[in-house]
């Protein structure tokens, strides 16, 4: 018994070392990429503790390219594709959950298509179209191929039939039209949806990189990936401490807010895969 | 529960008349003829439905139907107007080294990442769904990467990499192994990147077998420790199937994202050494936008396409018999 309980204790030990183990594997790219960013070029590769810590290569990144103007576009770019998303699926998926309207079905099944064929697999076409509405190199450009989500109007959708119809009907009694239903009824309980939609939809939209890279070509409207990109790959020699920096630098805001919010981004990734 | 699963039971749900769902008369402020409350279902519906219905037509439907149409005809070239060609972009495709060679390092990399990402997202979810010191700071381990840009994970692990200068060849100097160019080779690169997009992903898709763990009725595992069972074999025999809806997901999602993302290819080795690491929609964005030659860019699109289209149809047919739902 007492064997048993020895070799229990020691495969526990085991199991809890292995994914300590793992878990440090995971980080150390990170923390690698830190300790060059924090400390002088000399430094970047070379582990000693008494390394002089410093800001510097910050400064340097900050000033050899617009990142301001970059983060400027990508704040822009996220808010407006999330503004408009909001708007538009909120609409769509209250048709779909509310509205046995004529082809309902047909319509369900088209919109769920964007998620099997996404944008990102489109940007030939999409690229077309674009000079066609000669609006290439523009912020909304960027946007206007993700503001339609298959993705938020089925996770609202969901939501939305959830709803009691009973709540729906009392409002109705009181004298409130479709659209102040929706707003007044549907909308607010849904509030945890949109949190998570919004937070999924924000850092995707930091993070694209292809399309961005496509249809940009002016430091007035690439976001930060594609302006991070450019900077990392023209003439910065391999300075890999200020290239650090600056992927550390655009990727901040976002994990800083993971760090302060962790259980809200891993709670939203869930909530907006699992239904 | 799975985005999956929901869709197949929606559609069943939708199979039932739906004639109920019409607001009734009683709850009308004023009445009105049925046919004329009966429009208005329809047209309000459509008006609802209509802003996301012009952009998703624009930006989905149309470019889809006209990757298609597009890779008939031919790139048109100064003066010269686009005429149909028939199959020749497809006939060109065919004899393209190339092509090939994406398709198939696409191949390589999509049975490569899928199962190590799957593997390893759900010994993680194994790992920290049990009480021990350090949970949190694991957890937050795994899941930092999937917050991070991809340019910005790819950036790092370039550096990582580097020759001779990278931790990677710094540790492995530890052991005596000389330093190599692993981006720079053939054999190693396509294996460098896999790494990357394993790194990226495994976290993230811990968090979903993470919530199917925690859903997991305790008393399965008190009958097994009772009946003696190990724990392997109850791995083996309870958790894994039970996990299994989950993995369905997880597997679209890794699916998709092996054919979606190609950040990384552009940064860390645009294709090379030698195409070795070229993949699909990489090449795609070669041939369409440093080449120009649009039509061709349109054929390879519509490869992506019908892979895309097998994968939705295997969904729907294949895994929905072969899974076993709680």
């Amino acid at each position: 018994m007492n064997a048993l309980r020895s070799r229990r204790s020691f495969v526990a030990a085991l199991e809890t070392g292995g994914a300590w183990l793992l878990a440090a594997l995971w980080i150390l790219p990170l923390l690698y990429a830190f300790w060059a960013a924090v400390h002088p070029s000399a430094y970047s590769a070379s582990f000693v503790l008494d390394a002089p810590l410093t800001l510097d290569n910050f400064v340097r990144a900050w000033k050899a390219a617009p990142f301001a103007r970059y983060f400027l576009n990508t704040f822009l770019l996220v808010t407006m594709i999330l503004g408009v998303q909001f708007v538009l699926c909120t609409l769509a998926a209250y048709a779909f959950s509310r509205y046995a309207f004529l082809g309902h079905r047909l319509a369900f099944v088209l919109v769920l298509l964007q998620l099997m064929i996404m944008p990102d697999v489109l940007v030939v076409e999409n690229y077309r179209t674009m000079s066609a509405l000669g609006i290439v190199d523009t912020i909304p450009a960027i946007g206007l191929p993700y503001m339609a989500s298959a993705f938020g109007i089925f996770l609202l959708r969901q939501t939305f039939k959830t709803v009691p119809r009973e709540l729906d009907e009392a409002a109705r009694v009181e004298g409130a039209g479709p659209i102040q239903i929706l707003l007044k009824v549907y909308v607010p309980l849904a509030k945890p949806v949109y949190i998570a939609y919004g937070l999924v939809s924000v850092s995707y939209h930091w993070n694209n990189f292809l399309w961005p890279l496509i249809i940009t070509n002016s430091v007035s409207t690439r976001p930060l990936t594609v302006g991070l990109q450019i900077f990392a790959s023209s003439d910065q020699g391999i300075d890999w401490s200020v290239i650090t920096a600056a992927t550390l630098m655009t990727a901040a805001p976002l994990l800083i807010a993971f760090l302060l919010f962790q259980r809200q981004f891993v709670q939203s990734f869930m909530r907006a895969g699992i239904r | 529960m799975t985005l999956a699963r929901d869709t197949l039971n929606e559609n069943r749900e939708e199979a039932r008349p739906s004639s109920r769902r019409v607001p009734s008369a009683a709850t009308g402020r004023m009445r009105r003829p049925a046919h004329v409350r009966r429009w208005d279902v329809h047209i309000h519906g459509w008006l609802l439905l209509l802003p996301a219905a012009v952009l998703l037509a624009t930006f989905t439907h149309f470019p889809a139907v006209a990757t298609v149409i597009d890779s008939f005809f031919s790139t048109p070239k100064g003066p010269r107007h686009s005429v149909f060609v028939g199959l020749d972009n497809y006939q060109a495709m065919i004899s393209d080294p190339i092509f090939w060679r994406s398709l198939d390092n696409n191949l390589v990399y999509a049975l490569s990442t899928i199962p190590l990402t799957i593997a390893l997202a759900m010994t993680m979810a194994l790992a920290v769904n049990r009480k021990l010191a350090g949970r949190g700071f694991m957890r937050m381990s795994f899941f930092t990467p999937t917050v991070m840009p991809m340019i910005a994970v790819a950036n790092i692990w370039l550096f990582f990499y580097s020759p001779g200068y990278g931790l990677l060849d710094r540790l492995l100097a530890l052991f005596g192994i000389p330093a190599h160019n692993w981006l720079g080779s053939e054999q190693t690169a396509l294996a460098c990147l896999i790494a990357v997009a394993v790194w990226k992903d495994a976290g993230f898709f811990m968090i979903f077998y993470l919530a199917a763990l925690q859903q997991m009725p305790p008393q399965l595992a008190e009958a097994a420790a009772i009946e003696g069972a190990s724990r392997w074999y109850f791995f083996r025999r309870v958790t894994f199937p039970l996990l299994m809806p989950t993995t369905l997901f997880v597997l679209i999602n890794a699916i998709i994202n092996s054919f979606r993302l190609v950040d990384h290819v552009i940064v860390m080795t645009r294709g090379g050494p030698n195409n070795t690491t070229s993949l699909l929609l990489f090449y795609i964005y070669e041939v369409g936008f440093k080449f120009w030659d649009t039509a061709y860019a349109a054929s390879l699109t519509v490869v992506l396409l019908v892979l895309l289209a097998v994968l939705a149809v295997g969904q729907f047919t294949f895994f929905d018999r072969r899974i076993h739902y709680q």
